[in-house]
């Protein structure tokens, strides 16, 4: 079983792919359960307080927007952790949509930089491709170590 | 109870920076409720694509279009909130276009932000109640007219000012430093009334603006506690005999710089800066003792000089002053060291303010500043128009809580 970093972290399709394949996703809906599940609840919606833009300057210098630090607060341990990854180029906004452009690049850069498994693909764009794109992301997981 | 004003907020990483919670607290705080306003996703595809910026960030797109559904009136507010990252040049070119667009298309007040994850409560208020009074109190902001004899009170962070009004005439003024705010208050409000010859029980109602307005508002039971960005657009418009049609109003204070955009009297959008204490009237002080001069002679020396010939590096009140006095030292005459300190100022405000308000003429400088001519001689270069400063400008705020104070007078 791997640890398997999804990009665009938000979406629920490919969060699942991974999971029925028997890997553990890294996504957006495990790093901000985590958050919302904390007891207290004292910084709605995400549970991020201004704290988290301080910790991303792990991975971004202090002249970059708070928004975008923050945001890495999340994605940057995922990064870390990570054991191999997908990255869907271009996605359509419906299949998972991250809000910060610049942040989306800083995490694809950081993700490609690891010597890592890797599947980068670009969104389908008809039912030929939608039929090849999940081939490939099947074909992808059941190759990574401990997968089904 | 009355019910909350909706503000639709509009924005990009405030969730992700931690700031969130303090745009609710800020905007519950008077009595104010921020909402989302719902959108589809293909309406976002759409309205997106018909606006016609092509932004990179799946955010600002979503603002876009819940722009496009508040001037289309698909989805109701009563005031519009729009915040993104400070430094986020993506962020800023679209918080622009949407304050601009929102402005141009709609009725609905706009205050615009840029955040880091130090922004709290505090700092939005003031913007936070401006909204909601501009959204709450169309009837007493049509207000044109003082009428009876009212007491307008502006507590100020560097001085306190007091008018007295009767029949739409200013006939007392107060004026001292803020020292300790309520016996600077009681200190002003004593003057004008003894200037106007009037009795404490004569005046027939009471409002107060400023930093101190609730402290000094509850202790003298004032009709009316407001912020200053209504009350000083009120006033202004007011004394220059500008209450209908555009205006834009200039306000360089000792703390923070207000600009507005000002239509029949009521602000549509504003910026207020704190952040710099180089851009402030805080600045012209320092400068003018270390030139040796009383702040009054700041004005006419920095009209005698030419700004351009002392080299300013620096922005900030420390480093700026440090300017100066270099430039003293190596042989620069006091005008234009008071001119370059001037001219410095409101660069800063052009700069970093005033590119977030339409600009319309007749532009109105107010305020303590107003009264320094060096000043309002830069703001005029670089706004390329004559800027008007009216009668009894430095007494603004104390002026439009007045005028509205008198939508409190009792008829028994």
């Amino acid at each position: 079983m791997a640890k398997v970093f999804i990009y665009p972290s938000t979406s629920l399709i490919l969060s699942d792919l991974v999971a029925r394949y028997g890997h553990t996703p890294l996504s957006s809906a495990v790093a901000i359960r985590e958050r919302i599940q904390t007891a207290g609840f004292e910084s709605p919606p995400l549970q991020i307080t201004p704290e988290e833009p301080k910790k991303g300057l792990k991975w971004a210098a202090v002249e970059v927007p708070s928004g975008v630090r923050g945001r890495m607060a999340l994605y940057g341990p995922m990064i870390g952790e990570c054991e191999a990854a997908i990255i869907i180029n271009d996605a359509d906004l419906a299949f998972g949509c991250m809000g910060c452009a610049r942040t989306n690049e800083l995490i694809t850069f950081l993700v490609r930089q690891k010597d890592i498994p890797k599947l980068d693909l670009y969104y389908p764009k008809n039912e030929e491709e939608g039929v090849k794109f999940v081939a490939a992301i099947k074909r992808f997981l059941t190759g990574l170590g401990e997968g089904k | 109870m009355t019910p909350p004003v909706r503000i639709a907020q509009l924005s990009c990483g405030p969730e992700y920076s931690g700031v969130q919670q303090e745009i609710y607290i800020a905007a519950k705080e008077v009595n104010g409720e921020i909402f989302y306003p719902d959108v589809a996703l293909k309406d976002v595809l759409r309205d997106f694509d018909i606006f016609g910026l092509d932004v990179r960030s799946p955010d600002l797109k979503l603002a876009i279009a819940r722009a496009k559904a508040l001037v289309e009136g698909r989805v109701d507010a009563d005031a519009v909130f729009i915040a993104t990252c400070f430094r986020c040049a993506e962020g800023a070119i679209v918080r622009n276009e949407l304050r601009h667009y929102i402005h141009e298309n709609s009725k609905l007040p706009v205050v615009s932000y840029s955040f880091t994850e130090r922004t709290t409560s505090g700092t939005l208020l003031t913007r936070m109640e401006a909204l909601t009074t501009i959204a709450r109190r169309r009837a007493l902001l049509a207000r044109e007219a003082q009428q009876g004899i009212t007491l307008g009170l502006d507590s100020g962070s560097a001085t306190t000012k007091a008018v007295v009004m009767k029949d739409n005439k200013i006939i007392g003024t107060g004026w001292q430093p803020t020292i300790e705010v309520l016996k600077s208050a009681q200190d002003v409000i004593s003057h004008a009334l003894e200037e106007a010859d009037i009795k404490r029980n004569e005046v027939q109602a009471v409002g107060t603006t400023g930093y101190g307005r609730f402290l000094v508002g509850k202790e003298i039971n004032a009709d009316l506690i407001q912020e200053e960005l209504t009350v000083n657009s009120k006033g202004a418009v007011f004394l220059a005999d500008r209450q209908h049609g555009p205006a834009t109003v200039i306000d360089i204070g000792g703390m923070d710089n207000k600009a507005i955009s000002v239509m029949d009297g009521i602000p549509g959008t504003f910026t207020m800066g704190g952040i710099c204490a180089g851009a402030s009237g805080r600045f012209l002080e320092m400068t003018s003792k270390r030139l040796g001069v009383e702040i009054t002679e700041l004005g006419p020396l920095a009209m005698k000089g030419f700004a351009g010939r002392v080299p300013m590096n620096s922005y900030c009140i420390v480093f700026g002053t440090q300017s100066l006095v270099n430039a003293l030292a190596t042989g620069s005459t006091r005008e234009d060291v008071a001119a370059a300190a001037c001219h410095s100022v409101a660069e800063q405000v052009f700069e970093q303010q005033l590119q977030e308000v339409d600009i319309k003429e007749p532009v109105l400088m107010v305020g303590g500043t107003s009264l320094i001519e060096g000043l309002v001689f830069a703001m005029g270069e670089l706004l390329q128009t004559k800027i008007v400063v009216p009668p009894y400008s430095q007494y603004i705020g104390a002026v439009g809580s007045a005028l509205l104070a008198s939508g409190f007078i009792r008829d028994d």
